[in-house]
């Protein structure tokens, strides 16, 4: 990669690499002679064994000395990670859906050496059955649009000539040759971007603050936390596309007069790591981070930081106290980090998605980003689907979007034809949405009034399997786990509500708790030094103020409705059911059930530890738990 | 600032440990009156705990008075992160996600399996030191839910069934290598 | 000014200040529990973490802490309303969920900040009584300082203290979420951690989590022992402090009465620090002109604040071999009891208890150093502090207010106002400094008041001309500026020739033994003032003319600096103590 010296030279490369990507940019010709296999890399598919996939195709080109003509790549994530590993080959426009090591013969031989589709590994309409060939067509992405994500699937992250050959870097090099910095952060202001790591705070306002404080030095810290469980769209990001991120990092930079950056990243994503580093290390070999970038004058360095699992590390206080070194625990703000943050000197702090996000409007326009979404959010929104839904995966959709479109239209509805129960957005900080606010817009107001929040994306689908008494002391457990410590009400309010909790799935639990919980959990809102108190009664509280009832049956009839609090369930087998078949007594881990073969068997409650593995066993529907 | 105990502490792990330690920290360049000389504490702890394992007193001891700051300033930081241990783990690590979507999917119901067969609790390490079991918050694999991962190496969609499958896979590999594995990913 | 509007009162104050602060302006009381601002030792205590201290805002969504918001133009602030009524409550509550509510047994009650706002809120039940609690084991490993982990409030004034003003570095906060906690690295025993024993941070905690170990019970046991002699010495700043805890005014010297308590306790003798403290000013004046003189080994520091010297051994290793040889005041008086004193009486060594009573918890440390035994047996045996005796005296039915006043014991009870001036900042080396300008110039001192030395600044400097020798000197109290000149010494940047340190800032008249006071400066200025108006109403000033101690030299010791001067008031530990890791 030769040293780019001018924003010119950066358009003149652009098109010199563009026919790496002609392939998957441009409409097939009639006859396909060609091909690039894009073989996802993201760490769900990775985890389901995606990197032999790619090696086997590698070996296949390479047996059958096809390396002028078919090329086959990593590429970041597609979003329907449930389906993974994927594979998507150009210019045919074929997406292959768990697709083995083993499978990678077939397709080897029948797509691209026979120019045959392979039916069997194409993703199946579930509606109609019917077989769908091309990306699009799938409902999982009807309604999507990806504007974060808009890299990941269809160029290769560790390679910084198919950034530039998609137009990466002409933001920054458009901003640095043709934008003063009160131009790029005008911008960004009428472009209406918010902050998609929780908060929803103006980004460019946050960048004007930034620069009129006074400051010998600046910094831009991009938050890649990503702390929030169940949530990886920022993992997925900077998997598929970290050099827009390093883009948006140095508009930054370059808006509010830093010449530093930190990446502070989570140590749980190795890959996500490695990717920034490779991508960080072109980037600046690129001369498009360091000294003098692009012949512009403009200097801006980044550097990664690796978390070591913190939670509270998200917040931007604590985080900045962990840049420096020092234990990861909040202060009180004012003044904030655009005033006084790392070392003392004004700092942005924005999370990868904004930062992402960044380019695209300098290079759209931000009358074109503004028109998305929704009047106070603009733009799109990625979102982690998970839970009980049936296509777990990536989404990104226009702010405004349905919880009832990302439900069921993206994500297909429940799975194991389960009933809908609830949403749980905002992770730990969030709260869960019933049923009657599935046609709730999404955008930050709207989340907040019915008593969640958007958080940072993550979207946690739950069915009628689960209890939210259950589910509220989940979200308590971790927050009361990763509270810093450092002040009363979340050190031990937290723990105090986590007890009162225990107590009701407990089935000790009384109607004085009830009251308690949620008086104690608004002293804990209304006391808490930083966000992650703040926040951490929110499921309690929401769970309370919709599903009433299941507290109810806990305290009152010591019942868990959803099956679910093993303290109240009682593993019993029905004699008229049972046939002494003993599958449950060689299961039972503590020879809690006795009875000889073809006689009917009992189970010892006093022994039993309510693991339920003798009720999943028995073929015969005679043990229940209630 | 030379900061000492009235405690002598002996040097029980190798100076050939030590040594790559201070490669790494020599390559930082640290200035002793600069006052971001701090910055790099945790990354060098990452080191430490890779090369080292765990992060004992005396590696701390070691880490405090090549940043010149006090022993207690770097016990503070090591006992506020979950990813640092003072005590070494076992050789197979098992990680069970307990994430949002991992426990909604029974991820709970994994760990007890583990913990169960491993007779050790999560945190801990089994008496021969091959095996410790912990449980972590979201590797990003969601849609694989539930998710353990083992030396690094992810699995996915484990039920409690598997998890024996998965323990007798590790303990082949320790008779047959009879030496730390590293899981290929 | 910034104008904002407080319970409906109008105020007016500089920007930057709290709403704590301009509610304190119109008198109105918002309690605090974690904040502790000591502008004198540049201490300032803001983590906010109690929150304690919350008060509605209007516009604002939570509550906002008044000692760490600063105040806005306009603002309209509720110090009082039910709803921070009660959440100030329930916070308290739930402290008090995760605090042994031992008050009866505990060695802070009626001293204590977390108990007083408990019964400043008319807290008169528990909520969340079946809660988790703390269970850490409590420390006293030193034998100078107990940590209760157990009544920690996770206030970080003791971090603060040790780590900002102190710059010793030996606490952190540890863990986190509900089982966090502050103590030494790895929270090992204190006894292993470079803890100086300052005492510092027990004077700014507000519960019982840091105090000093207790004594009383041996010092009971020793006075109703008819088998052993039982004397006394009482540290110069004792006898300007304790009279708090007998509501004199602050600063009061109650020597007499102190004097006259003491026997009515039972102490077969009551001898004072301050004949040790004169004596120190000889043999150190010895050792300061010889080495000034020979100008080697320059600067010399002086030796008698065992916190002060724990530091430069465990920090400034390098340096541990400048500073006086000489004991301190109270190991002085210790040796010569247990050697002088005991020969004279016809008293088995054995069979005499010597009990000091210091404003200290560094002492404590000192005395059971095995350095300072005699075939093995301790010079000092035990050290209680001003707030134990006070305890002791009180416990015995003794009001100081009623006593009379009585005159301490000889010999080792005479002393000038030279010895009574240790137990402020700067007055170690004012004594010196009396004593060495006769002895070097042969020239009577007309004005002994070296006042460039004095007052609680961090750092005091002067120059004095001794026959054509200009003697720099230097004092300062606090660690935190002791380092500063110990780092200039290492640079070789320092011109100092002598230079007196105190561990605790102001000196030992604000030791970590002393009546609680806040550290604050009003107290402490009051109680230097009282030394130095007993220094002002002594006839004798200067050390050398204490005549106990020059009969001392003369029946029993010789000269100063002497072979048995060496043996008695000497010490050396410095060697062997560069461990491994040091840089
Ligand atoms: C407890 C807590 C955890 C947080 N975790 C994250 C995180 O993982 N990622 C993130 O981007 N922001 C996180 N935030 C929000 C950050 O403090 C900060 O607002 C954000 O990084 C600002 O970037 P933005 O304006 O681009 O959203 C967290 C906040 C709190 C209170
Ligand atoms: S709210 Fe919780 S995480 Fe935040 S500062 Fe307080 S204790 Fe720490
Ligand atoms: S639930 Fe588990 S422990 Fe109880 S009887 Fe069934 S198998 Fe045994
Ligand atoms: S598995 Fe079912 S049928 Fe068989 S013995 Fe058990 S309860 Fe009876
Ligand atoms: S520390 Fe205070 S509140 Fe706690 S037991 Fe002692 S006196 Fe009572
Ligand atoms: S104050 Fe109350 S608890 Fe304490 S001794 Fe008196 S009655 Fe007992
Ligand atoms: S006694 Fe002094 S050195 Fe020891 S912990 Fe307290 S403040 Fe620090
Ligand atoms: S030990 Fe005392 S001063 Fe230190 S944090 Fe605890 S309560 Fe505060
Ligand atoms: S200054 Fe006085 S009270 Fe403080 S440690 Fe030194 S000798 Fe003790
Ligand atoms: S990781 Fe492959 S589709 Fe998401
Ligand atoms: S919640 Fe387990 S991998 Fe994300
Ligand atoms: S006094 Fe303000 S928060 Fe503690």
């Amino acid at each position: 990669m030769p040293k780019i010296e001018s924003y010119q030279h950066l358009l003149d490369t652009c098109r010199q690499y563009r026919p790496l990507l002609h392939l998957r940019l441009d409409e097939p010709g009639e006859e396909i002679t060609e091909r690039t296999i894009m073989v996802c890399g993201g760490t769900g598919c990775f985890a389901s064994e995606s990197r032999q996939v790619l090696a086997r195709f590698q070996e296949l080109i390479a047996k059958h000395e096809l390396d002028d003509t078919v090329q086959a790549l990593v590429t970041g994530c597609f979003g329907l990670c449930q389906e993974g590993p994927i594979v998507k080959i150009y210019p045919d426009d074929v997406f292959y859906i768990r697709v083995t090591p083993n499978d990678v013969d077939t397709i080897f031989e029948q797509h691209i050496l026979g120019n045959q589709i392979v039916r069997q590994l194409l993703y199946e309409d579930p509606a109609s059955g019917n077989k769908i060939k091309t990306q699009q067509d799938i409902p999982f992405y009807k309604g999507q649009q990806r504007i974060a994500l808009r890299h990941c699937g269809l160029i290769n992250p560790e390679d910084i000539r198919e950034y530039i050959a998609v137009e990466g870097y002409q933001a920054l090099g458009k901003a640095l040759t043709e934008m003063s910095p009160e131009m790029v952060i005008d911008t960004i202001k009428s472009a209406g971007l918010r902050g998609r790591g929780g908060a929803g705070f103006p980004a460019g306002q946050k960048w004007d603050f930034a620069r009129g404080y006074p400051g010998d030095k600046k910094y831009v810290v991009c938050n890649a936390d990503e702390g929030d469980p169940g949530a990886f769209m920022d993992a997925s990001i900077m998997e598929g596309d970290a050099h827009s991120v390093i883009e948006g990092m140095a508009i930054a930079g370059y808006a509010i007069g830093a010449n530093q950056g930190y990446v502070y990243i989570r140590a749980e994503y190795p890959l996500a790591i490695q990717r920034l580093r490779v991508a960080l290390e072109q980037a600046r070999e690129a001369g498009i981070v360091g000294k003098n970038i692009m012949g512009s004058g403009f200097d801006f360095g980044i550097e990664i930081r690796l978390g070591a699992g913190a939670f509270v590390c998200g917040e931007e206080t604590a985080l900045i106290h962990s840049l420096q070194g020092e234990r990861g625990e909040p202060r009180t703000k004012p003044p904030f980090p655009a005033q006084s943050g790392l070392w003392g000197c004004p700092t942005v702090v924005n999370n990868v998605e904004t930062l992402a996000t960044v380019p695209v409007i300098l290079a759209r326009g931000a009358d074109w980003y503004s028109a998305i979404g929704t009047e106070t959010s603009k733009g799109t929104k990625a979102f982690s689907l998970a839970g009980q839904v049936c296509n777990v995966g990536l989404v990104e959709v226009p702010m405004g979007t349905t919880l009832r479109e990302i439900v069921f239209d993206i994500g297909g509805g429940i799975r194991d034809g389960a009933e809908f129960k609830a949403v749980q957005t905002g992770g730990p900080s969030g709260g869960c949405i019933p049923k009657q606010f599935l046609d709730t817009p999404i955008d930050y107001e709207s989340l907040k009034v019915i008593g969640s929040m958007m958080g940072s994306g993550g979207m946690i689908v739950l069915s009628n399997k689960s209890c939210m008494v259950n589910i509220a002391k989940f979200y308590l457990e971790f927050t009361a786990d990763e509270s810093c410590g450092r002040c009363v009400p979340c050190r031990i309010g937290t723990k105090r509500l986590l007890e009162i909790l225990t107590a009701i799935i407990e089935g000790r639990g009384t109607p004085a708790d009830l009251v308690e919980l949620r008086s104690l959990s608004n002293t804990i809102i209304d006391t808490s030094l930083c966000g992650l108190g703040q926040s951490a009664p929110n499921p309690v509280l929401s769970t309370m103020k919709y599903f009433w009832d299941e507290y109810q049956a806990h305290v009152e009839d010591q019942h868990c409705p959803a099956g679910v609090c093993e303290h109240l369930l009682h593993y019993r087998i029905l004699a008229e059911n049972c046939r002494g078949c003993t599958a449950c007594k060689r299961v039972c881990p503590v020879d809690a059930i006795s009875g000889t073969a073809k006689q009917v068997h009992v189970i010892d409650q006093s022994r039993c530890i309510k693991c339920g593995s003798c009720m999943t066993t028995c073929k015969f529907d005679a043990i229940v738990n209630n | 600032m030379a900061c000492i105990g009235p405690a002598h502490s002996i040097r029980q792990l190798p100076a050939e440990l030590y040594e790559q330690l201070d490669d790494h920290i020599d390559a930082l360049h640290i200035a002793a009156d600069d006052p971001c000389r701090r910055e790099t504490l945790i990354q060098i702890l990452h080191q430490a705990q890779e090369i080292f394992g765990y992060l004992p007193e005396e590696v701390q001891r070691h880490v405090a008075s090549r940043y010149s700051i006090p022993h207690a300033e770097v016990s503070g930081v090591i006992s506020f992160y979950n990813y640092f241990t003072t005590t070494p783990k076992g050789k197979v690590q098992i990680s069970v996600c307990l994430g949002t979507a991992c426990y909604v999917n029974g991820a709970d119901k994994v760990l007890q399996e583990f913990e169960r067969i491993l007779n050790i609790k999560s945190g801990e390490v089994t008496p021969d030191g091959q095996f410790s079991i912990e449980s972590l918050r979201c590797v990003g694999a969601c849609s694989l839910a539930p998710v353990v991962t083992v030396n690094g190496k992810v699995y996915g969609r484990v039920q409690p069934e598997k998890v024996r499958e998965i323990l007798e896979h590790y303990l082949v590999e320790i008779d047959r290598k009879k030496e730390p594995i590293h899981a290929q990913n | 000014m910034v104008n904002l509007i407080i319970d409906n009162q109008p105020v007016s104050v500089p920007e930057g200040t709290t709403i704590l602060e301009a509610a304190r302006q119109v008198y109105i009381h918002i309690p605090t529990l974690c904040y502790l601002n000591l502008d004198a030792m540049k201490m300032h205590n803001q983590t906010a973490s109690c929150r304690i201290c919350v008060v509605e805002v209007e516009g604002r969504r939570n509550l906002a802490p008044s000692c760490s918001t600063p105040v806005a133009e306009g603002m309209r602030v509720t110090t009082n309303s039910q709803r921070v009524l009660s959440a100030r409550r329930t916070l308290l509550q739930l402290i008090l969920s995760n605090h042994p509510t031992d008050c009866l047994i505990c060695a802070k009650s009626t001293d204590c900040e977390l108990q007083s706002l408990a019964h400043e809120f008319g807290i008169n039940t528990q909520k969340y009584q079946q809660g988790e609690r703390a269970t850490f084991p409590i420390d006293k490993s030193s034998g100078a300082l107990k940590r209760d982990p157990n009544k920690c409030i996770m206030c970080r004034r003791c971090e603060t203290m040790c780590n900002e003003v102190q710059t010793v570095g030996a606490l952190t906060a540890f863990g986190r979420g509900f089982n966090v906690t502050v103590g030494p690295a790895e929270m090992q025993p204190l006894v292993n951690s470079s803890c100086v024993y300052c005492g510092q941070c027990v004077s700014v905690c507000p519960t019982a989590a840091l105090t000093g170990v207790g004594y009383i019970n041996e010092t009971w046991a020793a006075l109703f022992d008819p088998s052993k002699k039982v004397v006394v010495q009482v540290a110069p700043a004792v006898r300007v402090a304790i009279g708090e805890e007998f509501d004199f005014p602050t600063g009061q010297p109650v020597t007499g009465k102190l004097v006259a308590g003491l026997r009515r306790m039972g102490f077969n003798a009551v001898f004072d620090t301050t004949f040790g403290a004169d004596l120190t000013v000889v043999e150190e004046s010895h050792e300061i002109i010889s080495r000034v003189t020979k100008n080697e080994n320059l600067p010399i520091l002086t030796s008698c604040c065992p916190g002060w010297i724990n530091f430069l051994r465990y920090h400034f290793p390098k340096l541990s071999y400048m500073p006086s040889s000489c004991k301190s005041p109270q190991q002085m008086v210790g040796a010569v009891s247990k050697s002088y004193y005991a020969d004279k009486m016809g008293i088995d060594p054995k069979d005499l208890v010597m009990v000091s009573v210091m404003p200290c918890i560094a002492k404590k440390y000192e005395a059971a150093m095995p350095e300072h035994s005699h075939d093995g047996l301790p010079d000092v045996d035990y050290v209680i502090t001003t707030r134990e005796l006070a305890k002791m005296l009180k416990e015995s039915g003794i009001d100081l207010r009623y006593m009379p006043d009585e005159s301490f014991d000889n010999p080792l009870g005479e002393s000038t106002g030279a010895g009574v001036i240790f137990g402020a900042t700067g007055g170690v080396l004012e004594a010196a400094l009396r004593t060495i300008y006769e002895e070097v110039t042969g020239q009577e001192l007309d004005d002994v008041n070296f006042t460039a030395v004095r007052g609680i600044s961090g750092v005091k400097e002067a120059t004095i001309d001794l026959n054509g020798r200009k003697l720099h000197v230097a004092a300062a109290s606090g660690l935190g500026n002791a380092r500063k000149i110990l780092e200039n010494i290492e640079k070789g940047t320092s011109t100092y020739d002598v230079i007196e340190i105190m561990a605790c800032p102001g000196g030992c008249v604000n030791g970590g033994g002393q009546p609680y006071s806040q550290n604050r400066a009003e107290v402490i200025e009051q109680r230097i003032k009282g030394l130095y108006m007993i220094d002002g109403w002594q006839s004798r000033r200067k050390s050398h003319q204490n005549p106990s101690v020059q009969y001392l030299y003369k029946d029993f010791i010789g000269e100063p600096g002497s072979e048995k001067a060496h043996e008695l008031l000497h010490i050396t530990y410095y060697e062997g103590l560069v461990p491994e890791h040091s840089t």
